[in-house]
């Protein structure tokens, strides 16, 4: 199922598909580990519609919603 | 002089090489169009000197951020013999990119995997010749923390010192060219790491599931918060107190009996003037050492990160993120480390931002003015209220210059965290930073300080002939100058000379009060009661809250911020929003009718 990254729930995985970023935002994704064809999970939201804890490889990351939604992925169920 | 750039990722233990590298002997060196401090340190290489320089961070060498372009302008203004990066053993996957970046720039380098003990507690397998074969460049493992692995990591360096006797520029192509570097990353990744498939549950996760629980971790936070601060100050302020007791059995059993004979103005301008200016600066150094010390575990482990998850929801909104608010509730205890502690945020806008809130935190030293007019003027029920207005408007001015400046300093880089694993720093890893800190206050900040504790010397103390802070004064005829803008806020003139010195520092505003009204400090608080009504020792009060916090504050301000325009700034808008809140106040307390 295709989908956006921020559509995710904790605990969901997906493969990256592509990353509609800026130049600036899209570099600083790809030098965390964000490309396309990783596997990419999400380990919890915070509260408030506040930002989501992502796991890539053996990266943590926070990710604000925002910029979530500009990463499409495929579920894997 | 031969010099030698040390570059690398943000978290990859970069600084702990640099300091196990050098020694205690780094220095903040002076490179021309740089507005962050870069830290160098001359060693002995191979039979030559060589300046080791620690680059900030970065992600990507092509990227915009602030860090990423003081890179490039470093490496394109600057001939260097060689560069060393250093990586993150356990995320070689990502990182290695940045190294085919740096590639590109056709310098000497070797590469340093730092992080071998945690590399190893995940089970990732680096085939070291492999990788060095495949990248063309001598590469080592190392444990910065724990010093392991240093040796072969000098002999690397010594080497390229030794082959390369001339520096040289970047070649400028390698840091405009946009790379296709994806395929040969994975290309050598998949030569040379082992990953193990499956990740052991580690500690981290543990601690997450209970620090950044949706409900539980904000309370948790925020009790974190609170012990940090108690810590801090519960060490830090004795500590300073017993080095303000120091200073003064200096001044009074050595230098008053030493300068007995000494003409009068030259007397008091060493007394009052520089040895109090020294002593000024001096007693943050205490604060300053233990903060940091205490800073360096909150940030080496990791929660400095996961407090801007934490509080991102609600401080995105104030163009604020998390790390600045604890360095803004840090603030309640002194400014001047907590100014100093924002360099943790990379962002100079957001820095910058940050540096304008926390001068509204109500800090210790304002609480000892507030502490003793209340009780002077206010009853015990009343004072309470009191106090807890005047912690309310701090939170206030704050939010509302938060508000007011976030446009000006929008931060343009995208807020995409590393939330690295949860690491317990080294005891050496905190001597370094209170060290290093330290130093940094003094250099930077402390001739400000001095000169700025004997202008308002000169002020208070100018003619001679009269009792100091009298209306024939400097500081006087100023008082008298500036009474039109004062007479509205209910502030006279001796108020007014107090708040001269105030400016110096809010803890000798109780003693100035009591030398302004010929008081000793025991009855200082009758005569006060006696002479202003709530009124006015309310707006007073109000000003002395919101306006500079201190000469050492704004010394800070300009020595993190290295622009005078901003400290200007930073010190004109307090003042302003001060004479408006007073005003405000004061006029409509008195229309009706109080």
């Amino acid at each position: 199922m295709h989908t956006s990254l921020d559509h995710l729930f904790p605990n969901q995985s997906g493969t990256i598909e592509t990353i509609e970023a800026g130049p600036e935002l899209g570099r600083r994704m790809a030098a965390l580990g964000l490309r396309p064809g990783r596997r990419i999970e999400v380990v919890r939201t915070a509260p408030l519609k506040g930002p989501m804890q992502i796991r890539i490889g053996h990266t943590e990351l926070m990710i604000r919603r925002i910029d979530a939604a500009k990463i499409c992925v495929n579920l894997v169920a | 002089m031969k010099r030698i750039a040390i570059l690398g990722m943000p978290n990859t233990g970069k600084s702990t090489f640099f300091n196990r590298l050098t020694g205690a002997g780094a220095r903040v060196g002076n490179w021309p169009g740089i507005t962050v401090d870069l830290l160098a340190a001359k060693i002995l290489l191979g039979g030559s000197m060589v300046e080791m320089v620690d680059l900030p961070g970065i992600y990507n060498l092509h990227g915009f951020s602030d860090d990423e372009q003081v890179v490039r302008h470093f490496l394109e203004s600057q001939a260097v013999n060689g560069l060393v990066v250093i990586l993150n053993a356990s995320q070689l996957d990502r990182q290695l990119a940045l190294l085919l970046q740096l590639r590109a720039l056709k310098l000497p380098m070797t590469l340093v995997l730092n992080m071998s003990d945690e590399a190893k507690q995940l089970g990732i397998k680096i085939d070291l010749a492999e990788l060095a074969r495949s990248l063309d460049m001598p590469v080592t493992l190392i444990s910065a923390k724990y010093g392991q692995g240093f040796e072969s990591a000098r002999h690397a360096i010594e080497h390229i010192v030794q082959h390369h006797p001339a520096a040289r520029l970047a070649d400028t192509a390698g840091l405009s060219q946009d790379d296709r570097i994806e395929v040969e990353l994975d290309r050598i990744v998949s030569g040379s790491v082992s990953t193990p498939i499956t990740l052991p549950p580690d500690i981290t996760r543990r601690l997450d599931r209970v620090l950044l629980h949706p409900w539980l971790g904000l309370p948790l936070f925020f009790i974190t918060v609170f012990l940090l601060f108690q810590l801090v100050y519960g060490i830090g302020t004795p500590l300073q107190d017993g080095m303000n007791w120091g200073l003064e059995q200096i001044k009074v059993d050595l230098l008053q009996p030493a300068l007995v004979h000494a003409p009068l103005p030259l007397r008091s301008f060493i007394e009052d003037g520089l040895f109090d200016g020294i002593g000024t600066v001096m007693s943050f150094l205490p604060i300053i050492v233990v903060f940091f010390m205490f800073m360096a575990i909150i940030e080496d482990s990791g929660y400095l990160a996961r407090a801007a998850y934490l509080m991102d929801a609600i401080m995105a909104r104030l163009g604020l993120d998390g790390r600045s608010f604890v360095m803004q509730l840090m603030g309640f205890g002194c400014n001047v480390p907590a100014l100093m502690g924002t360099r943790v945020m990379r962002s100079r806008a957001l820095r910058l931002l940050t540096m304008m809130v926390i001068p509204f935190s109500l800090c210790s030293a304002r609480l000892q003015v507030f502490l003793f007019f209340t009780t002077a003027i206010f009853a015990p029920r009343a004072a309470a209220m009191v106090m807890f207005s005047l912690y309310l408007m701090s939170f206030l001015m704050a939010f509302l210059t938060a508000l007011v400046w976030r446009g000006k300093y929008r931060s343009v880089e995208p807020l995409l965290l590393e939330l690295p694993p949860y690491r317990f720093p080294t005891f050496r890893q905190l001597i370094a930073q209170g060290w290093q800190q330290s130093q940094h206050f003094l250099k930077g900040a402390s001739g400000y300080i001095v000169g700025g504790v004997i202008v308002v010397w000169a002020l208070t103390h100018y003619p001679f002939n009269v009792p100091p802070a009298s209306p024939t004064t400097l500081a006087g005829q100023l008082a008298d100058f500036m009474a039109p803008l004062f007479q509205p806020l209910g502030i006279d003139r001796l108020l007014s000379v107090a708040l001269l010195f105030g400016f110096i520092a809010k803890e000798i505003v109780i003693g100035a009060l009591a030398v302004i009204y010929g008081a000793g400090q025991g009855n200082l608080g009758g005569i006060i009661a006696g002479k202003l009504d709530w009124v006015q020792a309310y707006s007073f009060m109000l000003f002395t809250l919101i306006y500079t916090p201190c000469l050492s504050t704004v010394a800070v301000l300009k020595q993190e911020s290295k622009s005078w325009w901003f400290t200007a700034l930073a010190v004109g808008w307090p003042l302003g929003l001060a004479w408006l809140v007073s005003f405000i106040f004061y006029q409509s307390a008195r229309a009706l009718g109080w």
